[in-house]
């Protein structure tokens, strides 16, 4: 019987260094789509108190302990790192392999996304546990702001290298512009 | 370009997709008649002025927008979910 290697969407590929500013795959964990049935916010909400979590609001995420859920659509969350309960009113997929899991951190991290995601992430326009589902250059993307000066970005699996390679040009371009400055 | 999502905000154009007229929320009963089918599947309005349209949200929320323009002007003058426009 063949012998499966488990490998991460991003593996060997990073961590990457611009002038202080990383890029780190965050380690794989369960991640599910939670898409709330009509009229079943609530039972919704009833199933993810125990997690001290509800059903995050449009651009909103929320964390708690290791559990962190996130909008990423019209009456949809993803919920991260703890597997799901059950939640009778809605329907629940399993994602877990489906995405790359980065995260930008440091001095040069909005200057980089800036480059390739059409939104103002300056923290006065998305300030901490922000979220938006958007596009990192022509890739879908989800990007959350998980600190003053970290963002964690979600990319479909099968893109981690292109994202990879996007972020690494524009880190080492506002890096680079930033020494002849 | 932006539209004004009613969920995500203002957004670029890139990430969105256009459909065509908002008409395409009205489709007639499967027996309406050939006149109504005809005027849903082909017969259009070229307004000089404000018009609407259906455009979807592919790199955003995923969803359907009713989006107000001006055709004359170009303004987009003001957005809406489909499925709240439809119900
Ligand atoms: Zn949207």
């Amino acid at each position: 019987m063949s012998r499966l290697i488990a490998r991460a969407p991003a593996e060997g590929l990073t961590p990457l260094d611009a002038d202080g500013t990383t890029l780190i795959e965050l380690p794989m964990e369960p991640i599910t789509a939670i898409s709330p049935f009509a009229g079943q916010e609530k039972a919704v909400n009833a199933a993810l108190k125990p997690l001290g979590l509800r059903f995050p609001k449009p651009g909103q995420s929320l964390a708690r302990g290791k559990a962190r859920i996130l909008w990423t659509g019209q009456d949809q969350a993803f919920l991260i790192g703890v597997a799901p309960p059950e939640i009778p009113g809605a329907a629940l997929a399993d994602q877990s392999d489906g995405w790359a899991r980065l995260r930008l951190t440091g001095a040069l991290a909005e200057a980089a996304l800036a480059r390739l995601v059409p939104l103002d992430l300056r923290t006065g326009a998305f300030p901490l546990d922000a979220t938006a589902r958007s596009l990192l250059n022509h890739m879908p993307l989800s990007v959350t702001r998980t600190g003053t000066d970290s963002f964690d970005l979600m990319v479909f699996r099968s893109m981690a290298t292109t994202a990879v390679h996007e972020l690494d040009v524009a880190m080492r371009s506002v890096a680079a512009r930033q020494d002849g400055g | 370009m932006r539209i004004p999502c009613p969920l995500c905000g203002p957004r670029d154009l890139r990430e969105f997709s256009y459909r065509g007229h908002a008409v395409g929320l009205d489709r007639p009963a499967p027996d309406a008649g050939e006149t109504a089918w005809d005027e849903f599947v082909y017969l259009r309005e070229n307004p000089a002025g404000p018009t609407q349209d259906l455009w979807y949200h592919e790199a955003g929320c995923g969803a359907w927008l009713v989006v107000e323009r001006n055709t004359v002007t170009h303004e987009i003058t003001g957005a809406r979910l489909a499925s709240e426009a439809a119900s």
